[in-house]
């Protein structure tokens, strides 16, 4: 299935990527043979099979007890922070 | 001469005071810069913290103290976060991220004594099987510098074969330790998936990964892994389940072992020079008394495209949170929120990243979700189950780890799905969840080749002592290329 530029446009847009007009038909034509290439599970009879939800058959996630078991390290965190200020992490404006 | 010791004999050595942790890594360390321009295997060389960690190691062994490993020298795949040494995943996105704590298996290694000499080059979060995606160029083939090492751990592979260490950290996804280890031909295993902790190992498909090892020798792959494997409560997919010694029993006979031959792999896309060095390595099970007959795992070839929906989707979702706001690369003068957002994962991942996360995005979407994502996850169910019915009937599967030995750098980029197609062998282990191995086993025109061996859950034991045992009897896993021996 060949997917169109606004397919792909849109897709990226949702992935929040910013494609450079002239790299789009690139990632529109090899996008489009991984699509083709993912189809080819429409030919496996899955009638009645399960998804699975785990690879260790009977397993399922752990959940651990709702404890506090971390210090609070917020400063050494944010030192990979691009911008902060007071503790916290600085974004453009988003209310008007 | 000492870069020919296995890691095993390094740490014997080591503990009966024969040899000096810091003579030894300076020994490698010399290795490791002059090979760099080469085959630019590290990322990051930390050879000042090395030598006072193998200062330390020393004065350990010299009180009668230490671990399995005091003094050998390591690396790590740069995606094992390391607190105070900077972790790139192979990503301008991570170029400056300085993890303020360890992965689970760096610190245990480092309980164990390891010494970690540096960060090892990568596809770029561990997406590619050339380490061609790495942002801080291609890693070269020491066997032959103009073809690639193989990928994701590239770089954990090829240092590893131009011995400039004894033995590094690696994860598999889809074939990433295998593939790698095949095409340099040495040892690798990815465990069972739970095996090893995630903890502070850079997530890509958190329903695939496995963190493992990439070293000379199975007996070496046995001693590292036994000292990372083992339950983490940090990590909510390890399992509590013990570790055994894997070093123990390794020489045990191999009398009676069940091998099964996976039918499906012997296919079109086998190299005859790769089939003629499996079917020799075969022949030698068979002397040691092993029995071998075909097994077939009917729907083995829906692998690569069910892999290619899983993990995609689950990458799309991990990636998600590289948005420029508390780590990683961050645009420069975003106009508003969107834009800092899209401008600094586009500026951060390189094309290969996109495509995958852009593939997951798709097979999430509204509308797809249960044609794509439901349908590969009831594919991998089959594909379980074709592995649970082989096992009932025989205790490892053996096949090729790659369809080819190693090819040109650029020779593969143009097309994804013939870049995706090298893992045909091996992705079906991530997807059961089955512990896998290669091992090196014969040349093909002058390159090395890997025979995959694979078991069921937690049979890691099996695998590493079978893998022994053929190479008590070859030396393929002993040859190191001309320029680095």
């Amino acid at each position: 299935m060949a997917l169109t530029r606004a397919q792909v446009e849109n897709i990226a847009h949702l992935a929040r990527l910013e494609l450079d007009p002239a790299e789009i038909p690139a990632f529109q034509d090899k996008l489009s043979r991984i699509v083709d290439f993912i189809g080819e599970l429409d030919r496996a009879d899955t009638a009645g099979v399960a998804p699975m939800a785990h690879p260790l058959p009977g397993l399922a996630q752990r959940l651990r007890p709702d404890a506090v078991t971390e210090a609070d390290a917020h400063p050494l965190y944010q030192q990979n922070a691009p911008q902060v200020a007071a503790g916290l992490y600085l974004v453009p404006k988003v209310i008007e | 001469m000492i870069h020919r010791h296995t890691l095993a004999r390094l740490a014997a050595e080591l503990r009966a005071r024969k040899l000096s942790s810091v003579e030894l890594a300076r020994a490698y360390l010399e290795r490791i810069q002059a090979s760099q321009p080469l085959l630019n295997a590290f990322i990051s060389i930390t050879a000042e913290q090395a030598l006072a960690a193998a200062s330390a190691a020393d004065a350990a062994l010299a009180r009668g103290e230490g671990g399995a490993l005091t003094g050998v020298p390591i690396g790590h795949k740069d995606l094992f976060c390391t607190a105070g040494v900077r972790t790139t995943c192979g990503s301008r996105m991570l170029e400056n991220f300085v993890s303020p704590y360890d992965a689970t298996v760096v610190s245990r290694l480092r309980a164990s004594g390891a010494v970690m000499l540096g960060k090892l080059n990568m596809d770029e979060f561990a997406m590619g099987s050339s380490n061609e995606t790495s942002y801080f160029g291609p890693v070269r083939n020491p066997w032959n510098t103009d073809l690639v090492p193989g990928g994701s751990s590239g770089g954990s592979a090829a240092a590893v074969c131009a011995r400039l260490l004894p033995g590094a950290t690696a994860t598999d996804t889809g074939g990433s330790i295998r593939q790698p280890a095949a095409l340099c031909g040495i040892t690798g295993i990815k465990p069972t998936y739970g095996r090893v902790s995630r903890y502070g190992m850079i997530a890509f498909a958190s329903s695939l990964d496995q963190g493992g090892v990439v070293t000379a020798s199975a007996e070496d792959a046995a001693l590292m892994l036994r000292e990372m494997a083992g339950f983490d409560p940090r990590d909510s997919t390890s399992v509590d389940t013990p570790v055994p010694d894997y070093v123990a029993g390794l020489d045990a006979p191999l009398e009676g072992l069940k091998i099964g031959l996976l039918k499906e792999f012997f296919d079109a896309g086998l190299d005859p020079d790769n089939e003629r060095c499996i079917r020799e390595a075969l022949a030698v099970f068979t002397r040691l008394g092993a029995k071998v007959r075909e097994v077939s795992l009917p729907n083995i070839s829906l692998s690569v495209p069910a892999y290619y929906v899983v993990a995609p989707a689950e990458c799309s979702s991990n990636l998600a949170r590289y948005d420029g706001v508390r780590f990683g690369h961050r645009c420069k003068e975003p106009r508003d929120l969107t834009d800092l957002y899209k401008r600094s994962r586009s500026e951060g991942f390189g094309a290969e990243v996109k495509r995958r996360i852009m593939t997951g995005t798709y097979v999430l979407s509204a509308g797809y979700y249960d044609a794509y994502y439901l349908k590969a996850q009831r594919v991998r169910q089959l594909i379980a189950a074709d592995f649970q019915r082989a096992f009932a009937e025989v205790d490892v599967l053996m096949g090729p780890a790659t369809p080819t030995a190693a090819f040109a750098i650029g020779a593969k980029t143009a097309d994804p799905i013939t870049m995706y197609l090298n893992d045909i062998y091996t992705i079906s282990a991530n997807l059961a969840g089955v512990p896998a191995m290669s091992v090196p086993c014969g040349f093909a025109q002058g390159l090395p080749v890997g025979l995959q061996m694979i078991g069921p859950h937690f049979a890691e034991q099996r695998l590493l002592h079978a893998a022994h045992r053929y190479q008590l009897e070859t030396d393929w896993h002993l040859r190191i290329p001309e320029r680095f021996a």
